[in-house]
């Protein structure tokens, strides 16, 4: 009297539970024959468990997120700039990373991009290399010297055909690219160009230089420097400096595994989602690097209230904590003066519904059995 | 040298489903809340754009969970 497999799925297609729970019943069942009232109860039971799982209504569950996330934070370093594992590349991490995710900080301290190529590029080294020298931001430095001719008054700029060969840029392309930016001339003969200030003055001279060192010839402004490693069998860069969107229009770059650990710019070029997941990972990534064990749903909650309202929001006194809507709760959080100032000039109303509040007033919190409100109904009593 | 990719193909971006009129009321009862109660996303948003979402429209978001494997998400797309 055993049932098809097919009719377990059905069967377990009606159930509401997490797909990975299905999953886990449809796997335990393959190769094994069920009635229909064995698999009944098997759903029962797996039902009755999973509810007895679950967090309770008027749970605590964002100070339960705090502490557990709080708690391992005391236990992170304090300053460290760690080489992630790459050379050269220096990413801040531990517990001012910790900080820097939550503040919801427009630009990182350290902003890093993890680079993948596409299959034709990515087993390639000298490909690879290509790609890394097409989209470091080149100075005049990285191609040559810049001096300067007191006695003439002008620049002198000596570029070395061996880096420029490497990088894809001629001597003529870069005097153009140095007239554009500074609207000067500038005579070039073979490797050398001379370029003179408008005035022969000595501080106009050594601004000139100042500036032509400054000027990005070839690549994305702000890559300071890129770095190839191999993970696997393919090659990924990492990058010294942000700008994802750009980097996504390269040839031979994967823009769909592409990322950055800025988390503004994901949310502003993939979206909030990809914004509230990349939350997730570096706050995940950053505890597990310092051997830190957190639960993810309590990451995944701070990461959605972060992002509920569309846009990316600090845990702080410009974010979350300075949006609550109880003038006493915000009061506890932080400069307590002017919100009761404020909401006093405003003829606020606190309606002390929340937790914060109600500890200061001296009521019992609506937490747990606290929220539950009974209203007795009242009969009449018949004669 | 444009290769320009959508967005919806990262990695890092869960499937969106703009919900029709009638599906997104039938998210609401279920919940038993107003539209405004729902989670926000910006018309501005760069998915929410590539679906071609309107302000006042309901998006499901089918997001891979790692504790549940797949879960379900509604944000109200918004201004």
């Amino acid at each position: 009297m055993s049932i098809s497999v097919k009719e377990v799925q059905q069967r377990l297609d009606r159930v509401d539970l997490p797909q990975d729970l299905i999953d886990a019943i449809l796997g335990g069942l393959e190769g094994v024959e069920v009635t229909a009232e064995q698999l009944e109860e098997i759903i029962n039971q797996v039902s009755a468990d999973y509810e007895h799982a679950r967090v309770e209504p008027c749970e605590a569950v964002g100070v339960v997120a705090a502490q557990s996330i709080g708690e391992p934070g005391t236990q992170m370093t304090m300053r460290t700039f760690h080489y992630a594992g790459v050379a050269e590349i220096n990413v801040t991490l531990g517990l001012p990373r910790l900080i820097e995710i939550v503040d919801a900080r427009k630009i990182p301290s350290t902003p890093t991009m993890t680079i993948r190529l596409t299959p034709d590029y990515a087993h390639d080294r000298d490909l690879a290399r290509e790609v890394a020298w097409a989209i470091e931001s080149t100075s005049i430095l990285h191609l040559g010297s810049v001096a300067t001719d007191l006695a003439e008054m002008n620049v002198l700029i000596e570029l070395n055909p061996g880096p420029m060969e490497q990088r894809k840029i001629t001597a003529e392309e870069v005097a153009e690219k140095l007239r554009e930016e500074t609207g000067l001339a500038a005579d070039q003969k073979e490797n050398l160009i001379v370029m003179a200030p408008e005035e022969p003055s000595y501080r106009e001279l050594l601004q000139l230089v100042e500036k032509i060192k400054k000027i990005s010839l070839k690549g994305i402004e702000g890559i300071k420097r890129v770095v190839i490693r191999k993970e696997g069998d393919e090659y990924v860069l990492y990058t010294e400096g942000s700008a994802l969107r750009k980097i996504m229009q390269f040839d031979g770059i994967d823009p769909n595994r592409t990322k950055t650990n800025n988390i503004n710019e994901i949310a502003e070029v993939l979206g909030i989602e990809a914004g509230r997941n990349a939350i997730i990972n570096e706050a995940t990534d950053t505890l597990r690097e310092q051997g830190l064990s957190v639960d993810v749903r309590h990451i995944m909650l701070v990461a959605d209230i972060m992002t509920v309202d569309g846009e990316v929001k600090q845990i702080g006194r410009h974010g979350v904590s300075g949006e609550k809507a109880s003038v006493l709760a915000r009061a506890a959080f932080e400069v307590t003066v002017n919100h009761i100032l404020d909401a006093a000039v405003r003829g606020d109303v606190d309606d002390l519904r929340g937790v914060t509040e109600n500890v200061i007033v001296g009521q019992p919190i609506q937490l747990g059995t606290g929220d539950v409100q009974l209203v007795a109904k009242r009969f009449e009593v018949k004669q | 040298m444009v290769t320009k990719s959508a967005v919806k193909d990262h990695e890092l971006v869960p499937e969106h489903v703009l919900l029709s009129v009638e599906e997104g009321v039938a998210v609401l009862k279920t919940y038993g809340i107003e539209a405004p109660q729902l989670p926000k996303i910006h018309v501005s948003d760069p998915v929410a754009k590539e679906i071609g979402a309107k302000v006042g429209d309901i998006i499901k978001v089918v997001r891979r969970s790692p504790t549940a494997k797949q879960s379900i998400f509604y944000r109200l797309v918004i201004d």
